[in-house]
């Protein structure tokens, strides 16, 4: 089948088999090695894009059901060279150590930030239910997420991170 | 010089290594391809012992975009035997461990076949037009009956279940008394037998190889933690010369030990790859990695303490079961052992005797898991401990520190033999109690258990410390490990100033890169920025022994001290010839060779131009300042701290809800907070969670019923609490830096911390055990009067994929 | 993993659907949002040989005032449910169950009418529809017809739906001003329910006029706990008559034993937990 996805602000026409999982398409199509996959049942988050403005998880859903979507990843999300604020967050408040949940956790993060700019410790904890990390401990996640709820809230200034740059 | 630059040890760096990860330009193993790349897929056995009669792949043979498919008797001989590097025991047994299966399965999962194929799609189509004939054998599950006489052997040949019995007696090693004659003049006696369930690692990056045998030296990428062990393994196993081999472990998400590994899927790689001459892949998927790639824990551990009436220890008698699985891998026998020094833990016990039975079952084979065979010791002595206070009434707190090492009997030699250079146990506790309320929290439980409140506070105490920075080579030797524990590093002072550090740790989320130049820059003087750390290369990196173990600050970042230090006296004498000066005449400090009391200054970066001119050298002086080093330390260094934990018991579930966390660890010099405070979180989760969660399950047949994260449980940030933790600072006496190490603190600390923790909030409904993982059913039953390992064994896992079926309508 | 290949078409209409399911025969699937099947065919337990994906059908979405009831459309999301003013002043209940469907992203394609149709015993959206009295509207190639939900669910993952039928809506009977929960009790977050209890009450004079309680996972279908309904009407919300109609809960259910909990333990949450839904839904 024959589909249309804009990815990151630029569109693809492929065909594709309709077995094929978005994540694959834009793993393995597209070249958007930024998203990855870490289970084969949708527990892991780690695939999670906004498919159309909400957070999905991209090996659930159909290349084909996709067609004619508008994708962000992870690799969409800088702006004309800087950082999009989550992302600054988990640097800043070292919320990441091997990195692979870091694509998901940051996909969902702006999600949950999106529905609920001023969230609380529990309702970061269960805005990233669905995103799992074997290495942090969620702590530094939770506290990045609520930094960057901060820094993107209006007329904020940039909040102090808690290691240093130099 | 006036400005006085802030050290970079011990500053809270962000890390260098972030700025890829956050925007996704990652180098995962599944992200790299070459030009006709080929996929694999393996065929598993569903059965968990069973003779293979016949096997016919001609039909997947034909199936589209098929090239090859290959049986263990097609690899047979190119595949050898996989590895393992620690017999234990000179009359250890064995069996062959091929790494395609060839005439018998001994685990549900073991690998069967493989098919090549264009696509993975293809590679996985054609999987299911193979079909093998098992004829079952009978399963070997459960530990104790495994070494019953008369019972089904999992390896016949062998003619047991037994593969090693390995003993430690203090009396016999004259390192102390005979436990014997302390049990039988103890006062109080407190047995007990705990289960160490097994568990699954977990990385959250599946693992992946790809094997690219076009070039004059093949390549094999790997997610691996030890692509330098990998290296002459597969050199070793294969019988492809290690010099025609290159392993890359690029980015690695994760391993806790669980891709400390020689694994089949990377053997058949590059035994498939070799002999077609084609590059290949595998990317597992998450229910192949939880039901293959190796497990950890699993323990049966019967446990006998010797006390006074007045609480003090007078001996320990530890006997474990060790269940191997079907096979021996790379480590698997010795992680049992490892435990053994630490059973005793940080209490002054006279007499002590440690014997480990290594049982084969058909099950997945087990190896290192995140503290490898400490974390199952200091879970059954801070238990035990705790099950001790009870007995004679006493605060579990007070009692430890009856027992435990003062700080002023440093360096105190154990009677395990093992010299714990430094440590202060007293300071940290004081700590913790303070930052937990310790007291407010136990009059609070005293309140609500004389109101009969349904939900019930537990508090639980773990004052634990570790062997690690797993290295001291005549030690290893010494424990029949198969190599040494050295760790290798370089500097390389590139002419324009800037440095590259090359080390034989292989960083998977730790933080090595930042860390290793934290240390160099304070120790060359050049900005944090100019130093690039090159590792996990056997082209760029060729010498190492890689990370596992909480070794890689004591053991590696040590190496690239001593490499440093000899890049500093190369530069000297070039310094002091380029300012005709004598040696002893210069300083080197913040970078600088300074000319004592006067301002006659040289950069050591200058000194790296002239070098590289190299006009004008001294006689007989290489034009290089790069040095390389090997470190390979005295002793272990030992980790320690106390963590206590307060949970809400919901009495009429038994659900149990952390309600605080507070944990004050030692681990010595901290070279980045914000590291070492992560290193701490993740260790906490994963330990909480064998208390409260994780179980890998099988049911009566061998078949693992938690094969996918639906049922396999690892905590979400909603499951999780915050954690207070804070630090005390003995620096170690080992290593110059003074680090300890803290990659397995936090999961080594916390289990029994919880464990105890839930046993007191029920204690008085007659509760003195519940197996792990605490499951509310079991907490419910135990407090209901019930046994204590509600569930588990022999019953389905429940919710997950239980709940998703075959048939039905719209989804 | 990767599912087996299947065909796949996307219809625009209802009719064309229903067409295309009796078209394509037994070994034809329904797809809407996917958070069930999808992974069910990533692991290859099921290799349909044609997928019909309904989620391009522009009447199948959305929430409808009717009067008495709510209609709300197979291939709204839960995400929609949850956000809906109708669905939070008519039918609270279903918008406390759907809160504590899996996660956020699954929230955001998963469907109502998919979980529905889906008849996990173990899903959390089956005890609200049949506690508040919801009719099914199934529409096939003989045109629609209604089902109680007390009728629809059949056992295990099976419905009373036939091979050309399709779930197009379910008409949920207003429940204007009751107070509602949904209690539900797992092991982790993203776990399934181990038992769950999905509570409705009316109060009136300070009395229970009416109580609506369904359990999720203790059969193979979700099942009504008629004892505790019928001993709540007439009581006041006192924590001592709910407790002793809770204890009424488990009579006549036949949950089913695992690894997280056995029979008797399910029992024994699903009386504690109706005490503690029921105590919420009232406010006490």
């Amino acid at each position: 089948m024959r589909i249309t996805v804009t990815v990151d602000g630029t569109t693809y026409t492929d065909d594709v088999e309709p077995r094929q999982l978005l994540v694959h398409h834009l793993r393995e199509t597209i070249g958007k090695t930024g998203t990855v996959v870490g289970c084969d049942t949708s527990n892991c988050g780690s695939c999670t894009v906004h498919l159309d403005g909400q957070s999905v998880k991209s090996c659930s859903v159909l290349a084909v059901q996709a067609d004619g979507a508008e994708i962000t990843t992870v690799e969409g999300l800088a702006r004309d060279g800087a950082l999009h604020p989550v992302q600054q967050a988990f640097h800043d408040n070292h919320a990441l150590q091997c990195g692979f949940c870091t694509p998901g956790m940051i996909m969902q993060s702006i999600d949950l930030l999106a529905d609920n700019p001023d969230p609380d410790e529990q309702a970061v904890r269960h805005g990233l239910e669905g995103n799992l990390c074997r290495c942090t401990g969620y702590q530094n996640i939770v506290r990045a997420v609520q930094d960057a709820a901060d820094r993107l809230k209006p007329g904020s200034t940039q909040a102090q991170p808690v290691g240093s740059e130099s | 010089m006036t400005a006085t630059v802030e050290p970079e040890v011990g500053k809270a760096r962000l890390r260098k290594e972030d700025a890829r990860l956050i925007t996704g330009r990652t180098r995962w193993t599944d992200n790299l391809t070459v030009p006709g790349l080929l996929h694999l897929a393996f065929l598993r056995s569903p059965v968990a012992h069973a003779r293979i009669t016949a096997i016919d792949v001609e039909a997947a043979r034909r199936k589209p975009g098929v090239i090859a498919v290959f049986t263990g008797r097609d690899l047979a001989e190119a595949q050898g035997s996989l590895p393992c590097a620690w017999p234990v025991t000179a009359d250890q047994k064995a069996p062959p461990a091929p790494s395609l299966a060839v005439d018998q399965v001994n685990f549900a999962g073991e690998a069967v076949a493989v098919v090549v194929a264009r696509g993975k799609a293809q590679a996985h189509d054609a999987l299911e037009a193979i079909d093998v004939d098992y004829e079952d054998l009978p399963v070997v599950l459960d530990l104790a009956a495994a070494v019953a006489d008369g019972a089904d052997l999992v390896h016949p040949d062998l003619g047991t279940n037994k593969s090693a019995h390995w003993v430690f007696d203090s009396a016999e090693a004259g390192t102390g008394s005979d436990v014997e004659q302390a049990i039988a003049e103890a006062e109080v006696l407190v047995e007990r037998t705990y289960r160490q369930q097994r568990l699954i690692p977990a990385f959250m990056e599946p693992r992946s190889v790809l094997v690219d045998p076009t070039g004059e030296q093949t390549t094999v990428w790997s997610a691996t933690q030890i692509p330098h062990i990998l290296r002459l393994m597969l050199a070793l196993t294969t019988g492809t010369p290690e010099h025609k081999l290159r392993v890359i472990a690029p980015d690695v998400g994760g391993g806790f030990g669980g891709k400390l590994q020689v694994t089949p899927e990377e053997v058949v790689a590059l035994v498939v790859a070799t002999r077609l001459g084609k590059p290949v892949k595998w990317t597992e998927s998450r229910s192949e990695s939880l039901l293959s790639a190796h497990h950890g824990r699993d323990q049966l551990q019967k446990l006998t303490l010797a006390a006074r009436r007045d609480g003090t220890v007078t001996g320990l008698k530890v006997e474990l079961l060790a269940d191997m699985g079907a096979y021996l891998r790379l480590v698997t026998p010795g992680v049992p052992i490892l435990g053994a020094f630490m059973f005793n833990a940080i209490y002054k016990f006279p007499a002590y005797r440690f014997e480990c039975t290594n049982v084969f079952t058909t099950k997945t084979p087990t190896d290192a898991y995140r503290g490898a065979g400490r974390p199952e010791a200091t879970c059954a002595i801070e238990r035990l401990m705790d099950e001790l206070a009870a007995e004679l009434g006493r605060d579990p707190i007070e009692l430890r520190e009856q027992n435990w090492i003062k700080h002023d009997e440093f360096p105190f030699t154990t009677v395990c033999g093992l010299e714990y250079d430094t440590g202060n146990y007293e300071a940290a506790t004081a700590k913790a109690k303070e930052m937990f309320g310790y007291d407010q929290l136990r009059a609070e439980q005293r309140e609500r258990r004389e109101r009969g409140d349904t939900v019930q506070l537990g508090i639980g105490t773990s004052t634990f410390t570790e062997m690690c920075g797993l290295a001291p080579s005549r030690v290893l030797g010494s424990l029949s490990y198969g190599a040494g524990g050295w760790e290798h590093a370089a500097v390389r002072m590139l002419p324009s100033g800037k440095v590259e550090v090359v080390t034989g740790s292989s960083a998977h989320g730790q933080g090595h890169e930042t860390a290793w130049s934290q240390i160099v820059a304070d120790q060359l003087g050049v900005p944090f920025e100019d130093i690039e750390v090159l590792h996990g290369d056997t082209q760029s990196s060729p010498r190492g022994l890689d990370t596992y173990g909480s070794r890689s600050l004591t053991v590696g970042a040590m190496a690239v001290l001593k490499a440093g230090e000899k890049v500093i006296r190369k530069a000297r004498r070039i310094a002091a010839h380029m300012m005709e000066c004598a040696e002893d005449d210069l300083e080197f400090t913040a970078g600088k060779f300074t000319v004592k009391g006067t301002e006659r200054a040289t950069a050591i970066t200058d000194v790296a131009l002239a070098v590289f001119a190299a006009h004008d050298l001294p006689d007989g002086v290489e034009p290089s300042l790069d040095s390389e080093a090997t470190f390979d330390p005295d002793n272990f260094s030992f980790p320690h701290g106390t963590h206590l934990c307060a949970v809400d018991v919901d009495t009429e579930t038994g659900f149990v809800k952390i309600r605080k966390y507070v944990c004050v660890d030692d681990v010595g010099v901290v070279v980045n907070p914000i590291i070492v405070e992560g290193q701490v979180h993740g260790g906490l989760a994963q330990g909480l969670a064998q208390a409260l969660y994780e179980e890998a399950v099988h049911d009566e047949s061998g078949t693992l019923t938690t094969g996918t994260l639906a049922d396999y449980l690892i905590p979400s940030a909603v499951d999780l609490p915050h954690f207070d933790t804070d630090r005390t600072e003995t620096p170690a006496t080992s290593n110059q830096l003074g680090v300890k190490g803290v990659g397995e603190a936090g999961t080594i600390a916390s289990t029994p911390a919880v464990v105890n923790a839930v046993v007191d909030a029920v204690r008085h409904f007659g509760v003195n055990d519940i197996q792990m993982p605490c499951t509310p059913m079991r907490v419910w039953t135990a407090i209901n009067g019930g046994p204590t390992d509600a569930g588990g064994l022999g019953t389905e896992a429940g919710g997950g994929l239980g709940s998703i079926d075959t048939s039905g309508g719209a989804a | 993993m990767i599912p087996a290949a299947f065909d796949y078409t996307a219809p625009s209409t209802v009719d064309d659907a229903v067409r295309a399911l009796a078209d394509a025969g037994e070994e034809a699937k329904v797809i809407a949002g996917g958070q069930s099947l999808i992974p069910v065919l990533r692991m290859r337990l099921a290799a349909p040989s044609t997928l019909i994906d309904i989620g391009r059908i522009p009447e199948l979405r959305g929430i409808r005032d009717e009067g008495d009831a709510l209609v709300i459309g197979a291939t709204t999301t839960h995400y929609e449910i949850q956000r809906d003013p109708l669905v939070r002043s008519h039918a609270l209940l279903l918008k406390a169950a759907t809160d504590t469907v899996a996660d956020p992203q699954v929230r955001h394609r998963g469907t109502f009418g998919g979980a529905i149709a889906h008849a996990d015993p173990a899903g959390d959206l089956l005890a609200p529809v049949l506690a508040l009295d919801a009719e099914l509207v199934l529409h096939g190639l003989e045109g629609r017809r209604t089902v109680a939900a007390a009728d629809f669910f059949v056992d295990y993952f099976t419905t009373a739906l036939r091979q050309d039928e399709l779930l197009v809506a379910v008409r949920v009977p207003k429940h204007t001003g009751w107070g509602a929960h949904y209690e539900k009790f797992n092991r982790v977050a993203q776990a399934w329910s181990i038992v769950a209890v999905a509570a409705a009450v009316r109060i009136a004079d300070g009395v229970i006029a009416e109580a609506r309680v369904g359990l999720t996972n203790m059969s193979a279908v979700p099942v009504r706990a008629t004892a505790v309904e019928a001993a709540l009407v007439g009581q006041p919300a006192t924590p001592e008559a709910i407790k002793a109609a809770a204890a009424h809960a488990a009579d006549g259910t036949s949950p089913t034993a695992d690894g997280n909990a056995d029979t008797a333990y399910r029992e024994h949450l699903a009386r504690v937990l109706t005490s503690r839904a029921i105590t919420a839904a009232t406010g006490v």
